[in-house]
Parts: C-alpha cells; sequence; structure tokens
C-alpha cells in the first residue's frame, strides 16, 4: 500500500510525497462509497490529517503515523454504516439534474446539457406544429403525421447526442442526408391514405431513423462493439423511460379533461392539437437525455424487465408446442398471422438482446441461459411450422407489400435467433466445440445494421417494386 | 473500565452540545476534548461522531462553515445555535434528573454493595 523503499530513503522517513500518495488513495478508496458525499470525505480527511499531524508530533514516522491513524479511525465498513443510517437517501440513488449537490458547482456541464436538451425538447414541439401554419391538420391529414412522425422528433434528439459527444462535421453531414433520405421517402413518394406501402413505411421509416439517432449515440467511437451494445442498452432504457413518461402524460390527459370539464369546457382541441403531439415528440427528446443523464445512477430497468419475464414466455411458448402437438391441429395463418409471429420473435430477440447487454460475459453458464436457450428454442420452431404454411400461401396466392415485408421482417429476426441458439448451444457445451459468451454479444452487435438496412429496404425499395400499391 | 455502547450513545448529544456550548469546534477537536473530559474512558469512534454532527446540523442546534487551515486543506467548523442551546438545557435537566435518582439510590445501597460482592472480588 505505501510503495515506498523504507527506511533507506534519504529522508529516512518515507517523505510527504509518500504521505500525500497515501492520502489520495485513501480519498478515492472513501469516494467510491455512495454514503459518504464529497464534503464527508474532506471533513473525515481534515480529521484523519489532524490525527496524523498529532502522531508526527509524537516522533512517528509518515508511514507509521499514516497507518496508525487510518488504523484508529477504525473499519471503513462500521463508518460508512454509520453515515449511511443517519443519511440513508443516499442510498436511494437520486439523479442530479443541475449538479451541484456536492456543493462546489463548479461543474455547469450538467447546466448546459439541460439547457441544450430543453431546446431539443422544445424545437421537437415547434416543428410538430409548423405544417399546421401551411393547412396540414392533424385531424385530416393524418396520412401526413403519420409517415412524418419520427421526423419530428429523432433528428431532434440524434442533434442532442451529436452535440452531446461532439460529433464531426462529416458525421453531422451523414445525419442531414439521412435525415433528409428519410424526408424524401416519407414525401416524395405518392403514397395513397389505403395502401399497405403507407402502413408498412410508417412503421419502418422510424426504425431506419433510430438507427440515424444510433449514430449520433456512437458518433465519439462508432467503430467500437462496447458503444454498439450501449446503443442496444440506450435503446431499452429509451423505450422504457418513454413509455414511463406517456403513463405519466396519460395521468396529465386525464385530469386537464376531467377539471376543465368540471367547468364546463371541453379542451379537446387544446390536448389533440397541442397537449399530446407537442408532448410525445417531446417526450421522445427527454427520455434520450433521461437515459444519459442517469446511466450508472439508476439500475438498468431493461434487463430487470428481461429477468422476470424470460421464464414466463418460455412457459408459454413451451405450453404451445405441447398443445399444438396434442391436438394435432395446424396454425392458422390467415391474415394477421404472420405479423402476430413477427411480433413474438420481436419480443424474443429483445429478451434474449437485454439479457445479453447485462449479463458478466465471464461468468460460466447457469440456468438462465438455458432457459434461453429453450425460449429462442421453440420460438424458432413455431416459427419454422408458420413460415412452412405462409409460403405456400404466397406461393398460391402470390405476393403482396405486406406480405413481403413480413416474410422478410421473419427471416432477418429468424437468421439471428438461429445463430444465437447455435451459438448458446456452444456456450451451454451441448456442442463438444465451446464458444465463449462474448461470441453472443459480438453477433448481435454485429447484427445490428442488419435491421437498419432491412428498415430502409422496406421503406426506400419496397414501395416502387409494387407501384405504391 | 469502558463505558458500555448504549450509554456512550445516550450521552453523545448533550455532551457534543456541551462541548460546543464552550465555543466552535471541529471534528477532531472534539473527540480529543471527550477524551481528555473523560480520561479515555469514552470511546467514540468517528462513525459516530460526524453522523451525529450531520443530524445535530440537520436539526437546526449547529451551524457549519467551511474554513481554510492551510493551503488546499479545508476544515469544517461547528457552532451551536439558539436552538441548539434550548435542547442542551433541555437534556441537562433530564441528566440532571437521572444523576440525581441515581445517586440517592446508591447514597442509600452503601452497604449492601459491599454485601454483595464476594470476599475474593473485594479490594
Amino acid at each position: 500500500m505505501t510503495g515506498q523503499e523504507g527506511p533507506e530513503r534519504p529522508d529516512g522517513r518515507g517523505g510527504p510525497e509518500g504521505l500525500e500518495a497515501q492520502f489520495a488513495q485513501w480519498r478515492s478508496y472513501l469516494r467510491r462509497r455512495p454514503e459518504l458525499r464529497k464534503a464527508d470525505v474532506e471533513e473525515l480527511e481534515d480529521h484523519l490529517r489532524s490525527s496524523v499531524d498529532q502522531l508526527l508530533a509524537v516522533g512517528l514516522r509518515p508511514d507509521e503515523a499514516f497507518l496508525v491513524a487510518v488504523k484508529r479511525m477504525g473499519s471503513l465498513d462500521d463508518l460508512s454504516a454509520e453515515f449511511a443510517r443517519e443519511h440513508s437517501e443516499r442510498l436511494w440513488k437520486q439523479l442530479v439534474l443541475t449538479g451541484g449537490a456536492d456543493g462546489t458547482g463548479r461543474d455547469t456541464r450538467p447546466r448546459r446539457d439541460l439547457v441544450v436538451m430543453i431546446a431539443c425538447a422544445v424545437g421537437a414541439a415547434v416543428s410538430v406544429k409548423v405544417p399546421a401554419l401551411f393547412g396540414l391538420s392533424l385531424a385530416e391529414d393524418g396520412t401526413f403525421y403519420a409517415l412524418n412522425a419520427a421526423l419530428f422528433a429523432l433528428p431532434w434528439l440524434a442533434g442532442l447526442l451529436a452535440w452531446r459527444r461532439r460529433a464531426r462535421a462529416r458525421l453531422i453531414g451523414v445525419l442531414v442526408a439521412w435525415f433528409a433520405l428519410g424526408a424524401v421517402v416519407a414525401n416524395a413518394y405518392p403514397l395513397a391514405g389505403d395502401s399497405q406501402s403507407v402502413v408498412l413505411t410508417t412503421l419502418h421509416l422510424p426504425v431506419a431513423l433510430w438507427f440515424a439517432v444510433g449514430l449520433a449515440y456512437v458518433a465519439d467511437d462508432w467503430r467500437s462493439p462496447r458503444r454498439h451494445m450501449d446503443l442496444i442498452r440506450f435503446t431499452g432504457e429509451w423505450v422504457v423511460y418513454f413509455v414511463l413518461i406517456g403513463l405519466g402524460g396519460g395521468v396529465l390527459v386525464a385530469l386537464t379533461y376531467g377539471t376543465f370539464g368540471a367547468i364546463g369546457i371541453v379542451p379537446d382541441d387544446f390536448i389533440g392539437q397541442w397537449l399530446l403531439p407537442c408532448g410525445a415528440v417531446g417526450a421522445v427528446v427527454v427520455a434520450g437525455w433521461l437515459v444519459e443523464a442517469k446511466q450508472g445512477v439508476v439500475e438498468n430497468i431493461a434487463p430487470v424487465l428481461t429477468r422476470l419475464f424470460t421464464p414466463l414466455f418460455t412457459a408459454v411458448l413451451l405450453g404451445f408446442l405441447a398443445v399444438l402437438a396434442w391436438t394435432t391441429s395446424g396454425i392458422d395463418v390467415e391474415r394477421e398471422a404472420l405479423i402476430l409471429f413477427d411480433l413474438l420473435l420481436i419480443v424474443v430477440l429483445g429478451l434474449l438482446l437485454y439479457s445479453v447487454s447485462a449479463r458478466d460475459p465471464l461468468q460460466p453458464p447457469g440456468l438462465f441461459d438455458r432457459l434461453q436457450l429453450a425460449l429462442v428454442a421453440s420460438a424458432l420452431v413455431i416459427d419454422v411450422l408458420v413460415l412452412v404454411e405462409v409460403a405456400g400461401r404466397i406461393a398460391e396466392y402470390g405476393t403482396t407489400p405486406n406480405k413481403a415485408a413480413a416474410l422478410g421482417l421473419n427471416i432477418v429476426l429468424l437468421v439471428n435467433l438461429a445463430w444465437s441458439a447455435w451459438l448458446l448451444t456452444g456456450f451451454l457445451r451441448i456442442r463438444r466445440r465451446h464458444t465463449p459468451f462474448p461470441a453472443l454479444e459480438r453477433w448481435q452487435t454485429r447484427y445490428l445494421p442488419v435491421y437498419a438496412v432491412w428498415a430502409g429496404t422496406v421503406s426506400l425499395v419496397l414501395p416502387p417494386v409494387f407501384g405504391f400499391a | 473500565m469502558r463505558v458500555a455502547k448504549d450509554l456512550v450513545a445516550a450521552s453523545a448529544t448533550p455532551m457534543v452540545l456541551g462541548i460546543l456550548a464552550e465555543g466552535e469546534s471541529y471534528g477532531y477537536a472534539i473527540l480529543r476534548r471527550i477524551n481528555e473530559l473523560s480520561g479515555g474512558e469514552l470511546d467514540w469512534s468517528e462513525g459516530l461522531l460526524y453522523p451525529l454532527l450531520h443530524r445535530l446540523e440537520r436539526l437546526g442546534y449547529v451551524e457549519s462553515t467551511w474554513r481554510a487551515v492551510a493551503g488546499e486543506r479545508r476544515r469544517k467548523y461547528y457552532r451551536i445555535t439558539a436552538a441548539g442551546l434550548a435542547e442542551l438545557a433541555e437534556q441537562r435537566r433530564q441528566w440532571d434528573t437521572v444523576v440525581e435518582a441515581l445517586r440517592k439510590i446508591w447514597a442509600g445501597s452503601g452497604e449492601l454493595r459491599t454485601l454483595a460482592i464476594p470476599a475474593a472480588v473485594r479490594p
């Protein structure tokens, strides 16, 4: 701990620099405890220094004095336990929005961040109302707003992230081009309001544009697989926060409606035209910023949900397979079946992705990994059964944009899950050749561009191919 | 002889408030003063003192200021407030009652004490 040569040093006492290094080490050790604030550490350090000074005065060498003083202070665990009893709120990690909680106020970055975030959220809210100036109303031009929904919010979120990462001009150029292309797809294509392509673009364009947000997110080191994993985590937490904000918004809307209703005013227009659209696009930015700000402060929620639901989904899927085998009835693949099973695969992939994102790669395989394999395998079996049915139908009746998109998505997900299952069997040593866990991580991060390409293809290429049907 | 932990904890607040009533002070000096007053018999730890000081500060009995000592080093000084003085008076009244009662009991049972201790242990 001392890192000193001992008594043969010229001054023969360990030297004051050695002592300072020991204080620094001790300080950094204390700083890691959540119960102790910066001011507490400073106060305790003053105590320790007073104690050392007194011991030096009675003739101890600096390193001896330090050891004795630290020993007198007693175990740090006991010390922090006492602090925790007085400051129990500190164990509930709080999100510090404006900084300066440690009383220093030196760090102005959080405050600047807050200002930029509010500017971006307001910008998003304004941009969603700008088309109204040109006579496009939410009530009558629903198609326009549906197609452009992501374009009102995501560029602002991407801008916020790019600003935080101090993105280079070239990357900003790429982002601008990406969103511009999205705007072209949403507005220049002659998509009829009742066509299948409108629905497909509405669903896929936001995903394609989310990857532009992702690019802004990884702007500081866009090639690193770690950052790609961070992007997956960011996406999961963003969804959780967005949903939570949405729930809060629901309460706000209900109360607004109720209280104004009580005095005979029905605020339909205000809620429908202003509160909902502006709130929704603003929430996109705020949720993204919250994930950034709370990183490391609050436990990630997506992996917790994953842990809860993986066993439940596994049970349901295995039960479904058992019943299917028992009754020997085929799966009804009429109409929405493909979309339903796409959703199933997305959920299973999400469960897999977020447990991978939270797992310590060095941990040996456990029960949860087996459960995961069972989940993925049963989803695969079900999906293959569905695919066989659907492929037969498409061969018989020809294809439509909906069928092509659903089938393509199904294949994209199937490939990912099949290879994940294969890697999992290797990790669980069911196969003879062992694959380490990071292989699964790498597979998931490398697969990310595939989703972007597929979402882009559906919104950019499919409509012209099918004559904008 | 060491004073039992519960007793140390119970007497901690009046002890600290009493020391601060003598004049403003800081953690290390308070601890040394307690040591000195009790002849080293009171087993006070930093884990007892600092959270207690923070609690007294939260309750408004003491207030603190940071002052530079030497170079970068800063020290947190505590000063008793009017509310702290009132609390000290109240605690003192209670302690006086307890001590008074104990003294009366012990004065009455002076002979009993010598009787109860076996001869071998008697000094």
